[in-house]
């Protein structure tokens, strides 16, 4: 807890970071080229009409979306693990460590549902599809941990959200399965998300995009992560910290006023 | 198990005896649900028929809606005077504690759904098909509502901004029981043709699911 008195430093960043930071952003330029410049687009060609079809540039937004998609599900069951952890060991790391993935999680989260609906808009002629199973569970995902950031930030005090955040991240995770059953059930739709990546036979080069994509964005939320983790960790020694300094100067106040009255009074009184 | 049944009793009593006594559920809740259902009656433009393929999915809005209130109210019963406190002294289990204050929640759930079930019957012209389903659904729902209602009023409250935060932290997790009623209630009340007993046995594993979670993570929020 004593990160403020060794470090005068205002930084997050340390050098194994900075190299994780480095290689993201390599990593996010080598995707680029790949994505843009090197993979082809999705156009396929009618065996009976010759009509050209397909998802043509769309499918350069998947290399950004399944990535990011995948990783949402990897952050948030960091967050759930962590929960635990910490319901088991009551610890702050596990703690703080479970705010910081629930926060990049939330985070590429949006980034999936907003990219989602960027891909479909030219490939299935929507923004936005009712019932279909992912769309609508990644949704409630969203929103259920929306609800455990705002819990987060209402507490007046780290500590106090740590359990009821713990519970409440338990119960999302739960209620995930449910959920998909429930929507699942619900249409009898469970359209594209298979069909569309089975449909794209995907091909060498498509496929090492999109891996490289899952590594490079698994370097980048890592990277996030570990940032969170440790501001997460100095808001905790500010809290602490600034509980005892106060004790401390109050004590200062107390010692000082109580000697000049003591000697005050025995001056007075002899 | 006896110990258990006896304190929830106890709690629940006790709940639904203040409740009696301040009449909060039939002078302000019961008039605010007919007052949800009267506000989509009005924004659907009052055509029947869209009125009454939509009745499952309002009367469940509504409900929801009614919970929050519902659930608010069992939280500040205890806030006021720290009667929480007198709670937890009182050496009952938390289990048993949560599932007294469930139950209370439960039953001022059933009156609501059973008023807003004539509601719908006189306002959008909905006709039962299958009362049993109703009566089924109305319940398991109910359980999964108040179980998890009173599990996140009792979150909220612990933070001091309950009003606020239980709607976002209660109504998504409440979704799947949103969906399974709605379309339970389609069979039961022949809005769609769907298998509404298939739903009734999603809603049943829903309803256990929240009740246990909740009677052990209370467990968690209220040791101190």
């Amino acid at each position: 807890m004593d990160i403020l008195a060794t470090e005068s430093r205002i930084t997050t960043g340390s050098r194994g970071t900075r190299l994780l930071g480095l290689a993201a952003l390599a990593g996010v330029l080598a995707l680029l080229v790949f994505a843009f410049v090197l993979t082809d687009p999705d156009v396929r060609t009618h065996p009976t009409s010759g009509e050209e079809f397909g998802q043509f540039d769309a499918v350069r937004l998947l290399y950004l979306h399944v990535p990011m998609a995948i990783l949402t599900y990897a952050a948030y069951a960091l967050c759930a693990a962590a929960s635990a952890g910490y319901l088991l060991r009551r610890t702050p790391w596990w703690d703080v460590t479970a705010h910081a993935a629930a926060e990049v999680g939330t985070l590429v989260c949006a980034l999936v549902l907003v990219t989602g609906s960027i891909w479909g808009r030219p490939v299935w002629n929507t923004w936005w599809e009712w019932g279909d199973v992912r769309l609508m569970t990644t949704l409630l995902l969203f929103l259920l941990f929306l609800g455990y950031l705002a819990l987060r930030r209402a507490a007046v005090d780290p500590e106090s959200a740590a359990r009821p955040a713990a519970v409440v991240a338990l119960v999302a995770v739960l209620d995930i399965p449910l959920v998909n059953r429930s929507v699942e059930w619900w249409e009898n739709r469970t359209l594209h998300q298979k069909s569309t990546l089975a449909e794209l036979k995907i091909e060498d080069l498509t496929l090492f995009t999109l891996v490289l994509g899952i590594v490079v964005f698994g370097l980048v939320v890592t990277w996030l992560l570990l940032h969170r983790f440790r501001v997460g960790w100095l808001e905790r020694a500010e809290v602490t910290h600034g509980i005892d300094r106060a004790i401390a100067e109050r004590r200062g106040v107390a010692s000082t006023t109580g000697v000049d009255s003591t000697v005050g009074q025995t001056r007075e009184e002899s | 198990m006896r110990e258990v049944l006896a304190d929830l009793s106890l709690v629940a009593a006790k709940d639904l005896r203040i409740e009696f006594r301040s009449r909060v559920l039939a002078n302000q809740v019961a008039p605010f649900a007919l007052l949800v259902l009267v506000l989509f009656g009005v924004a659907l433009d009052a055509d029947q028929r869209t009125l009454r393929s939509f009745a499952p999915g309002l009367f469940w809005v509504a409900v929801l809606l009614c919970a929050l209130l519902a659930v608010q109210r069992s939280v500040a019963v205890e806030r006021a005077d720290d009667a929480v406190v007198g709670l937890r002294l009182s050496g009952m289990s938390p289990s048993a504690l949560f599932l007294g204050k469930a139950t209370a929640v439960l039953v001022q759930l059933l009156v609501l759904e059973v008023l807003l079930t004539g509601g719908i019957i006189v306002l959008y012209r909905s006709s039962v098909e299958d009362v049993a389903l109703l009566v089924l659904t109305g319940l398991t729902a109910g359980v999964a509502v108040a179980a998890a209602g009173t599990l996140y009023g009792a979150m909220a409250a612990g933070l001091g901004v309950r009003e606020t935060l239980l709607p976002i932290l209660l109504l998504p997790v409440l979704a799947p029981v949103l969906i399974g009623a709605t379309r339970a209630f389609d069979d039961a009340l022949g809005a769609a043709a769907v298998d509404g007993w298939a739903w009734l046995v999603l809603l049943a594993g829903l309803a256990v699911v929240l009740t246990l979670v909740g009677a052990l993570a209370y467990r968690v929020l209220v040791e101190d």
